[in-house]
């Protein structure tokens, strides 16, 4: 089975957000793969360690920084990147799934993983886009994914509970948070044990991807033109939350409950 | 200039509220147009469910058929399409709901449009507000395409009042092609409280609360008020609470009057869904904890030693 799966590169989900004219000011940023990405490339080898000629192939749309994302992902135990060169600061929803769109039909994968949503512009629309797009079924905020004959059986998460869908190969599914807890993923053949969460790279695993092949092609390569729906017009800071008190005893907590939030 | 589409989302045979936040966005955005018909759309249920939505807006399309008795994002996407051109519409919207999110950038795919996620505010007929890095940033969009496809965000767009009544007809979803999806089943959580999404009062729990039955500590003080329980994804993951009570910037975001963060660190992620409360109060034993840094009062203690306490004293308060 040929897995593509895509990831961005987000800045560090963990640091204070640096605002600057209108933009995310990036200097000094450390950046990390979009973990939801992170999460589908656990997602995608759990799948391929079913056994099998299996082929995981990461995609990246960014400047040529992000191939040091992709080869984090390649670390991870992912086979090869393509690096599709664009702004990602830029690019809207519609332009990036153009393009992974066009990687699709260059690279015919049995299954096209996404995250959810990136947690920079938190948008959750690049993979139904695609599905759309490519008329391909889909199955969006996965939490559990099974592997069966020529298709996929995807847990869901829905408002009020799980939805269990059924889609034949090919097709797009894009992962949730729980998608990477042990059992999550099941595929016939595979019988090994998961650790809750990402793996993280092997020393083995980071000298293999060194040698691993991560393709640049341009949008053009592809013979893709994608021009923007949605224009970013600018960024600011929200309004902050006027800092609260500590209160001394539950008492105190009630008195001020009442009395000053009128909330009892 | 064309009208606005409102995707109705209904649960056994009722219009849920989350329709009503969508509905307020489509009449501010009608104020900013300059005029539209505001239609709906109801796809999949009976009559209930569209003669209720038609005392908020002009026009109520309903498609019914086999195929699209219960939710699936191919089928539905094309009967959105369709009733979209009949409807004369340029924008479609709803309330960014678990099926909002996963059908509607499908839809805009199929009408080759832009769209917009969570929209917080109104800025113009092209402009918004919305949310991005977690809560940490407000982006102004700004949609280049003829039309657009929007969800917005319920927390911020209080549930309209219904307007008089409109029409109900019905309309031709045109072929349908599940292209071999289907679904199997759907587990639902049954819970007698509040929608988290709607409740005034928010009780949540995180990982500090050790073990699934601690959670009854915090249903009784739940139940005091009429409230709705949350988590978050540390308690979820845990298995302590199903899935989908979930705060944050992956789960449900909440505004009530009140939420009581309880056990619970206060990750960025978290307060994602929570921060824009009215009255936050935090329960942790770690002085630390960022939580805090939110909160209206915070209370530094271990929640064994003080919520049995509070939620006798705030009984005897309310049954006064
Ligand atoms: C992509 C991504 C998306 C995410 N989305 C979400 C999301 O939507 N929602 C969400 O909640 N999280 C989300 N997270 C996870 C988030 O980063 C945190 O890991 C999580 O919120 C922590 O949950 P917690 O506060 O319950 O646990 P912890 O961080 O472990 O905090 C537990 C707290 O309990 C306190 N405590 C312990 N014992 C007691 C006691 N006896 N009495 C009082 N206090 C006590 C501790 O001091 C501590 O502060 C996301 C993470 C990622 C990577
Ligand atoms: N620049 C990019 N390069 C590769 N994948 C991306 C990029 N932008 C978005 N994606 C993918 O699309 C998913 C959803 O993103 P979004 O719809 O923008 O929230 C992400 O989790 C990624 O898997």
């Amino acid at each position: 089975m040929k897995i593509l799966v895509t990831a961005k590169r987000v800045p560090d989900p963990e640091q204070k957000v640096k605002l600057n004219g209108g933009v995310v000011d990036t200097s000094g940023m450390n950046f990390v793969v979009n973990p939801f990405d992170e999460y589908a490339v656990e997602a995608a080898l759990r799948l391929a360690e079913a056994g099998g000629d299996n082929e995981v192939v990461v995609l990246s749309i960014g400047s040529k920084d992000v191939s040091q994302q992709i080869r984090s992902c390649l670390a991870m135990g992912a086979h090869r990147g393509i690096l599709v060169e664009g702004d990602d600061n830029a690019l809207d929803a519609e332009q990036v799934a153009r393009i992974v769109a066009a990687v699709y039909e260059r690279e015919k994968p049995d299954l096209l993983l996404l995250g959810k949503q990136t947690v920079d512009g938190d948008a959750n629309q690049v993979a139904q886009l695609v599905a759309g797009f490519l008329g391909l079924p889909q199955a969006c905020f996965a939490c559990e994914i099974e592997l069966g004959d020529n298709l996929l059986s995807v847990g869901r998460e829905i408002d009020g509970g799980t939805e269990y869908k059924r889609v034949p190969l090919p097709a797009v599914v894009s992962v949730d948070l729980r998608i990477v807890l042990p059992t999550a993923v099941r595929a016939p053949g595979n019988s090994q044990t998961y650790a809750e969460g990402p793996r993280y790279a092997s020393l083995k695993g980071i000298m293999q991807a060194k040698k691993k092949k991560i393709e640049e092609i341009s949008a053009g390569d592809l013979g893709v033109t994608p021009t923007p729906m949605v224009k970013t017009v600018t960024i600011e800071a929200p309004a902050e939350r006027g800092g609260g008190v500590i209160v001394g005893s539950v008492d105190e907590l009630i008195s001020k409950l009442r009395d000053e939030a009128k909330a009892l | 200039m064309g009208n606005i589409l409102i995707l109705a989302e209904h649960t056994d045979g009722k219009l849920r509220a989350a329709t009503l936040s969508a509905v307020s966005f489509a009449r501010k955005l009608k104020e900013a147009k300059g005029g539209a018909e505001l239609h709906g759309l109801v796809i999949g249920a009976g009559a209930s469910v569209a003669d209720e939505f038609a005392k908020y807006v002009d026009k109520v399309s309903t498609v019914e058929s086999a195929e699209l008795a219960s939710y699936q994002a191919e089928t539905w996407s094309g009967a959105a399409k369709q009733v979209f051109e009949q409807a004369g519409a340029d924008v479609l919207c709803a309330a960014a709901t678990s099926t909002a999110k996963d059908l509607l950038p499908r839809v805009a795919a199929l009408l080759g449009c832009g769209m917009v996620s969570e929209v917080a505010t109104v800025e113009g007929p092209k402009t918004f507000k919305r949310p991005m890095l977690a809560g940490n940033a407000i982006g102004t969009v700004e949609v280049l395409s003829d039309k657009m496809v929007a969800t917005v965000r319920q927390s911020e767009w209080a549930a309209a009042e219904p307007s008089g009544t409109g029409t109900v007809a019905a309309a031709d979803g045109g072929a349908m092609n599940a292209l071999g999806a289907s679904v199997e089943r759907v587990e639902t959580v049954k819970n007698e409280r509040p929608d988290l999404t709607e409740a005034s009062v928010v009780i949540a729990g995180g990982r500090g609360m050790k073990a699934a039955e601690n959670f009854a500590h915090l249903e009784k003080l739940a139940d005091i008020f009429g409230g709705a329980m949350g988590a978050t994804r540390a308690a979820c993951d845990a298995g302590m609470v199903p899935n989908d009570l979930q705060v944050g910037q992956t789960g449900k975001v909440v505004a009530p009057d009140l939420y009581i963060a309880i056990g619970i660190s206060g990750a960025i992620q978290h307060l994602a869904g929570m921060k824009g409360s009215k009255v936050i109060v935090a329960i942790n034993k770690d002085p630390e904890a960022p939580i805090f840094s939110v909160a209206d009062y915070g209370l530094v203690a271990k929640w064994e030693d003080t919520l049995p306490e509070l939620t006798e004293k705030i009984q005897v308060i309310k049954s006064r």
